[in-house]
């Protein structure tokens, strides 16, 4: 806390105003006791900046519309706390890495779900309206492994985190391909082979460095680097079983 | 094509490395006991196991330097598609070439 009461109980706060073009806008904020940085940029906008553009719907980590870069790191602003990433009292907030920027902290998410898809990402399920609801073993390796990936609430801040995103735009990214995982491990879905088929390809899973940024800044702390690493097991298998990989 | 390279990568890594090691061992044994380059080639000439340890070499460094280079030019530059892939198969067929004739030369 003292850390962040630097000036006079009050935050500095720079915040990104603009698109590609812009610059940081310096802001006094008062320091609270508790107090996010989604409570942060909304007393900005509320109080000083009206049209500060961001993006937000559930406060409670659940969403995962609020992603920002926070002193340089991405994280989930409404579960950020301040006390915890103020440096000498200081925030310095901009949008998310390697997305198109739109306003302010804004960005466009639809590359980011854009490669979602392509990963193969939407559930296709077999059973018809009329079947009876499929019986899991919550206890198979299988189901354990589809349930280690699914609690992804699709806030990019691994996409944001990756390097090999940044330097490869055809790479599906953390986030699809820990989703990929996740329905290739679910035998109620229809098109295992696709995914396979799909995380094979050029910018799938073996585009992946390893670097495990995505795993190190997961808000909701999921391993996509585990879950490519299963898909490369996956595909290896395909490749030796005369798959088309 | 993405996973065979992946594979073919992994698998020409896990022979270098003992070749290389052998290889460095080797250098560092030949200049310590200041053999001579006439005292060297006359080791090579005409041995199998030589010209089967390097020729390896030359083969699986062949694989591995192009699909690294690769990927190295996907990630940096806009440079991607089939001329690429060309490129980078002329590279693997010159650095096996050039390496397999070196090996000749010091062998036969």
């Amino acid at each position: 806390m003292s850390d962040m009461r630097a000036e006079n109980g009050h935050l500095r706060v720079s915040i990104w105003r603009g698109k590609s073009e812009g610059c940081f806008v310096d802001y006094q904020v008062p320091a609270r006791a508790n107090q996010t940085v989604l409570d942060v940029v909304t007393w900005v906008q509320r109080h000083r900046e009206p049209s500060l553009a961001y993006r937000f719907a559930c406060r409670v980590g659940v969403c995962g519309s609020c992603a920002m870069t926070v002193n340089g790191r991405p994280r989930w602003t409404c579960r950020t706390h301040v006390g915890k990433v103020a440096r000498d009292g200081r925030l310095r907030i901009e949008p998310l890495r390697n997305l198109p920027r739109i306003k302010d902290l804004a960005c466009d998410m639809a590359p980011f779900f854009d490669k979602w898809q392509r990963a193969g990402g939407r559930f296709k399920g077999t059973a018809t309206r009329k079947a009876p609801m499929p019986r899991l073993d919550p206890s198979s390796p299988q189901r354990r492994a589809a349930d280690a990936a699914i609690e992804c609430i699709n806030c990019a801040v691994c996409y944001s985190a990756c390097d090999t995103v940044a330097w490869n735009p055809d790479y599906l990214g953390p986030a699809a391909l820990n989703r990929a995982w996740s329905l290739v491990n679910d035998v109620r879905h229809g098109e295992q082979d696709a995914i396979v088929a799909a995380a094979a390809g050029a910018g799938g899973c073996h585009a992946c460095h390893s670097h495990g940024s995505c795993v190190e800044y997961c808000p909701v702390e999921l391993e996509p680097t585990a879950s490519i690493a299963g898909l490369k097991r996956r595909t290896l298998r395909g490749l030796l079983t005369g798959g088309d990989t | 094509m993405e996973t065979r390279l992946f594979v073919l990568q992994r698998a020409s890594a896990l022979l270098l490395a003992p070749l290389v090691i052998v290889h460095l061992g080797m250098i560092l044994y030949a200049v310590r006991g200041g053999l001579t380059a006439g005292e060297i080639l006359s080791r090579t000439q005409g041995s199998i196991g030589w010209g089967a340890f390097y020729g390896l070499f030359v083969l699986a460094a062949s694989l591995h330097a192009p699909i690294g280079v690769r990927n190295v030019l996907r990630e940096w530059t806009a440079w991607r598609g089939r001329s690429l892939d060309t490129a980078m198969l002329i590279l693997a067929l010159a650095l096996a070439a050039t390496g397999l004739r070196a090996v000749w030369a010091v062998i036969a």
